[in-house]
């Protein structure tokens, strides 16, 4: 049996521990390892953060829905905007390897997310960024 | 997340509890950027941080860029998921990292 919740709220960073919390309540049903909830965690702010800082010229919505399939441990997990097209899997994967000086911290965020998740994909649809993502939290 | 702040002359420890996300980083940032004047060395106690994602990491790049300049930074006591991160961007490579 699949399970699905969705939220939806302003896309401000500081809604950030009302998405967390959300996601928390709804991926309990599977007993998560801690560590999964950590990655999850992180791939929820990346992909959050990145809509309330960028997506809209002043302010917008965003939508989280999410699918559960108990008999998997498997969540999927909806990111979606309305506002400019972007996707994120685009941008340039950051060099692990420069030097202190010469590192920045563009892109770390998207890499974070794609390292933590089984599947990405993006999707331009009625006018909304849709970034789907799927992870075993076994 | 609570930041829990200790000076000893020129030597500054900085205690993080909670979590260093995109919400708290900005207080901590506020720290680097305005308190290391004079600092020759920064601690950072990571004993009760449980969690940071890379609005995290970009403040500790900051204090790491800025204490290269003028003294020595270290983190102690990292637990197993905040060291996870740290492995998994590379970030473990430049920054010094003690029991």
């Amino acid at each position: 049996m699949e399970m699905e919740k969705e939220l939806t709220l302003a896309a401000k960073v500081e809604n950030l521990d009302t998405v967390n919390e959300f996601v928390a309540s709804f991926i309990a049903p599977l007993a998560p390892s801690p560590k999964a909830v950590m990655q999850l965690d992180l791939v929820v702010e990346e992909l959050f953060v990145n809509v309330a800082s960028y997506a809209y010229e002043t302010e917008g919505d965003f939508t989280l829905r999410g699918k559960l399939d108990p008999a998997e441990a498997k969540v999927e997990l909806k990111f979606i905007d309305a506002g400019k097209p972007y996707n994120p899997l685009e941008k340039a994967e950051p060099d692990l390897d420069l030097s202190l000086e010469e590192r920045d911290i563009g892109g770390l965020g998207i890499f974070l997310v794609k390292k933590n998740v089984d599947d990405i994909e993006y999707q331009r649809s009625d006018g909304q960024n849709i970034l789907t993502i799927r992870k075993r939290l076994s | 997340m609570e930041i829990k702040k200790q000076q000893t002359g020129s030597n500054l420890t900085i205690s993080l509890v909670g979590r260093l996300d995109a919400v708290t980083s900005p207080e901590l940032d506020k720290v680097v950027q305005k308190e290391l004047e004079g600092i020759t060395d920064l601690t950072f106690d990571m004993q009760e941080l449980v969690y940071v994602a890379s609005a995290g990491l970009r403040v500790l790049l900051v204090a790491q860029k800025r204490m290269k300049k003028q003294g020595n930074m270290k983190l102690i006591h990292v637990n197993k998921d905040v060291k996870e991160v740290l492995e998994m961007t590379g970030f473990i490579d430049f920054l010094t990292v003690e029991d």
